[in-house]
């Protein structure tokens, strides 16, 4: 079914540069054809945004779980899913699967285990997994170990031009760790590991990058001094890009107190002199990409000792509320929130969205930046609400959402 | 003959500290962290009676009499769980131990649902010990009725920090409601994974102990600085001026190769000797939680020391410690005056 011409009218439009402006958007065959000032066509459907913000849909790198209803609350319209499945994303048939789970309203970009069971030995067939709809590679939630086998993985992704999500924790260093050293791991008794595993990892993977020509994309960088190689890397021209989730710039290790497992990261949330050096690094332009981790779990998974609970968080929901806080904060402006959020992601995964444009996909969130509402573990839209942010009080709320031109309700 | 039975508050403690249960305001022990300095007092002078009992030929108080206490202890420990199945025993409730080796946790049970199952058994108090750190917490969080840490991870270990300064008290002569001040401690070891130097820590600081630590970094906690304590490395240097020394179990899995070359390379450098003793004050005491490493982290010369040892002094207080503990922690549920819930108790959550 083609869906009727839509024109939203009466928003501010969030484009790629500038403060939002008052303008109106017209898609028509699921793109958008003009924007600004331009009027709606005779069968359109017209939807009057009540001067509510006028954005592209966010485009998530890096969620463990498709979960619709926590992606359209967070105005999330393409999700790139981690092969961290059971079983991994390490075959193509089970790439094709997952490219198609999530349509129509809801486009899922499977992210290619970069080796067979993730397991960072062999490669897995990353070029039929590309032409069966992956859309990049990813290493997954561990390290690769071997240099050796990381240096082909790169060079073999460069000629097939994949870019390479990789995550950076050195796991000799980081081993059973679920917690980054310092005093509250001490006082704690969590097994923890120095913050330097991840600089160490970055700072292997910078070099490979650099010798084989890949395309790395760190999809969590959360250490001042990791922050520091990548910030330099860039400057020699290096083709890497870094990403954070919000967790590592709302939150520090002093979190873990009484345990909550809901604040087990990977990796592990680390001390507040790192979280200020991830919102520097944010505004510099060293961090191009914010995306949520989504991983609902529930207590099965979450109602254990500290150690023996799974990391992660549902993040669907809150990704947007909690960037905002950056502009409110006067770190970014509006038009490099959506940046990281959605154009940055959308132009590492090739895909002609992630941005108000003639000719990219209608893909559009209505946004009211200012309402208020209050994180609510018991009340998620998630599959779970294992949220780290439960009851704080947050503003910003999706009030409409269009894939591909076509309202999602 | 019958022995006197001292009750459970006698005036001389009555008077030191506040009324009824604001004097130990938390219905669980799950760590040293959340005590006030009074807190600790207080147990360690509800312990004096018991000490005392502890050394009449008829052991016995019928002060718990009828409840139910559980030992459940998910991670191997013979002392520990001897010392608290002795204290219970002493004061008359009837105590079941639970073996993680013969339970259902081997079949897949939830800690939850294991701590739900033992709730509905109604304990009148359970003593947990476990791998994990933090699993005692949340164990307290689902239960309805006093839980006590016998260990937890590489958490606390909170008795055992109690039943040492009360051992360290006794051998300096002091009396009931005194603290620590001034004294300096040296706690060398294995101290990364160590519960009982995170309790002790946390305890001997409270009651004003200038603490040392030393151990190879390797066993050295990130930030240990900041619980207040020195750090050292070499052993001798850390010894200077000491009062007590405190040594720490070497567990065997991490003698060889990971954390330290070879257990006889760790004597030769945190093996406490006799002559390595000299380096601190001329009457040092030592102390050591067992099981012992015998010839590796402490010789027999100095483990079996007529008067510097206090090991097994240690053992003796570590009963009175578990019978205050259970004495005063279940006084809620026994209705002693001053400690029901209308009487303010709760005031303080756990701890």
């Amino acid at each position: 079914m083609i869906p009727r011409p839509l024109t939203i009218t009466g928003g501010r439009l969030v484009l790629p540069h500038g403060e939002p402006s008052p303008g109106t958007i017209r898609c028509e065959n699921g793109r958008i054809v003009a924007l600004g000032d331009v009027a709606p066509q005779d069968g359109d459907e017209v939807v009057d945004a009540r001067g509510a913000l006028v954005a592209p849909g966010l485009v998530d790198l890096g969620v463990f779980a498709v979960d619709k209803p926590a992606f359209h609350f967070g105005g999330i319209t393409r999700a790139a899913l981690m092969p961290d499945q059971g079983p991994p994303l390490d075959h193509p048939a089970r790439i094709r699967f997952a490219a198609q789970s999530g349509k129509p309203d809801m486009w899922v970009h499977p992210l290619a285990a970069a080796t067979r069971g993730l397991e960072g030995r062999e490669l897995a067939e990353l070029a039929l997994m590309r032409d069966a709809g992956a859309r990049a590679v990813s290493t997954g939630r561990r390290w690769i170990g071997d240099s050796g086998v990381m240096m082909r993985l790169l060079s073999y992704c460069a000629m097939l031009d994949l870019v390479v999500v990789t995550h950076a924790e050195d796991a000799g260093i980081a081993g059973n760790a679920v917690a980054t050293a310092g005093e509250m791991a001490t006082r704690l008794g969590l097994p923890s590991a120095p913050a330097e595993a991840e600089a160490l990892a970055v700072a292997r993977d910078i070099t490979l990058a650099e010798a084989t020509g890949a395309q790395v994309h760190f999809r969590q960088v959360t250490t001042a001094r990791a922050l520091d190689l990548v910030r330099a890397a860039k400057a020699r021209g290096i083709r890497i890009t870094a990403g954070v989730t919000p967790a590592h710039f709302m939150l520090s290790d002093l979190e873990l107190v009484d345990f909550r497992t809901f604040c087990r990261m990977s990796p592990p949330l680390r001390c507040d002199d790192d979280r200020k050096a991830v919102i520097a690094a944010i505004a510099d332009g060293t961090i191009d990409v914010i995306s949520s981790g989504h991983d609902p779990r529930g207590p099965e998974d979450k109602r254990l000792p500290f150690a023996d609970a799974e990391p992660g968080m549902a993040g669907a929901e809150t990704l947007l509320p909690l960037t905002l806080t950056l502009v409110r904060d006067g770190h970014i402006d509006m038009a490099r929130a959506f940046a990281l959020l959605a154009g940055k992601p959308a132009s590492l995964l090739g895909v002609a969205a992630g941005k108000l444009e003639v000719g990219a996909e209608a893909d559009i969130a209505l946004i009211d930046p200012h309402r208020p509402w209050i994180v609510n573990s018991d009340k998620m839209a998630a599959a779970a609400g294992n949220t780290p942010f439960d009851r704080r009080p947050v503003e910003g709320r999706v009030t409409a959402l269009f894939k591909g031109g076509t309202r999602i309700d | 003959m019958q022995p006197s039975i001292p009750t459970p508050t006698s005036n001389a403690i009555s008077a030191r500290y506040p009324a009824g249960a604001l004097a130990f305001p938390h219905r669980d022990l799950t760590g040293i962290a959340h005590l006030a300095r009074h807190e600790i007092l207080y147990l360690l002078d509800e312990a004096e009676q018991w000490v005392a009992l502890n050394r009449q030929p008829q052991k016995r108080a019928e002060v718990l009499s009828g409840l139910t206490i559980i030992n459940a202890f998910f991670e191997n420990s013979t002392r520990t769980l001897l010392s608290f199945e002795i204290a219970g025993k002493r004061l008359g409730a009837d105590v079941v131990n639970m073996h993680a080796a013969t339970s259902s946790v081997k079949k897949g049970e939830t800690l939850i649902d294991t701590a739900m199952t033992l709730n509905a058994m109604h304990a009148d108090a359970i003593v947990i010990r476990h791998a994990s750190s933090g699993a005692v917490r949340l164990i307290a969080e689902k239960v309805d009725c006093p839980v006590l840490n016998a260990g937890d991870g590489q958490h606390e270990h909170p008795t055992q920090a109690l039943l040492d300064a009360l051992t360290i008290r006794h051998a300096l002569g002091l009396a009931p409601g005194s603290d620590l001040n001034g004294l300096k401690v040296t706690i060398c070891g294995d101290l990364l994974h160590s519960r009982v130097a995170r309790s002790n820590i946390l305890c001997l600081t409270a009651l004003g102990v200038d603490i040392s630590v030393c151990a190879p970094p390797a066993l050295m906690p990130s930030g240990i600085e900041a619980m207040g304590v020195r750090p050292f490395h070499d052993f001798n240097a850390a010894l200077k001026g000491a009062n007590v020394v405190m040594m720490l179990r070497l567990q065997q899995e991490r003698m060889e190769g990971q954390f330290i070359p070879s257990p006889r390379e760790y004597r030769h450098l945190y093996g406490l000797t006799l002559d390595r003793l000299a380096k601190a004050e001329p009457d040092a005491l030592v102390m050591h939680p067992g099981p012992m490493n015998r010839g590796i982290e402490i010789d027999s010369t100095v483990a079996d020391h007529p008067t510097r040892s206090l090991i097994t002094r240690q053992v003796e207080s570590g009963v009175a410690i578990r019978m205050a503990c259970l004495e005063v922690l279940t006084r809620r549920a026994r209705g002693v005056p001053g400690w029901a819930d209308s009487d303010g108790f709760g005031a303080g959550g756990a701890a």
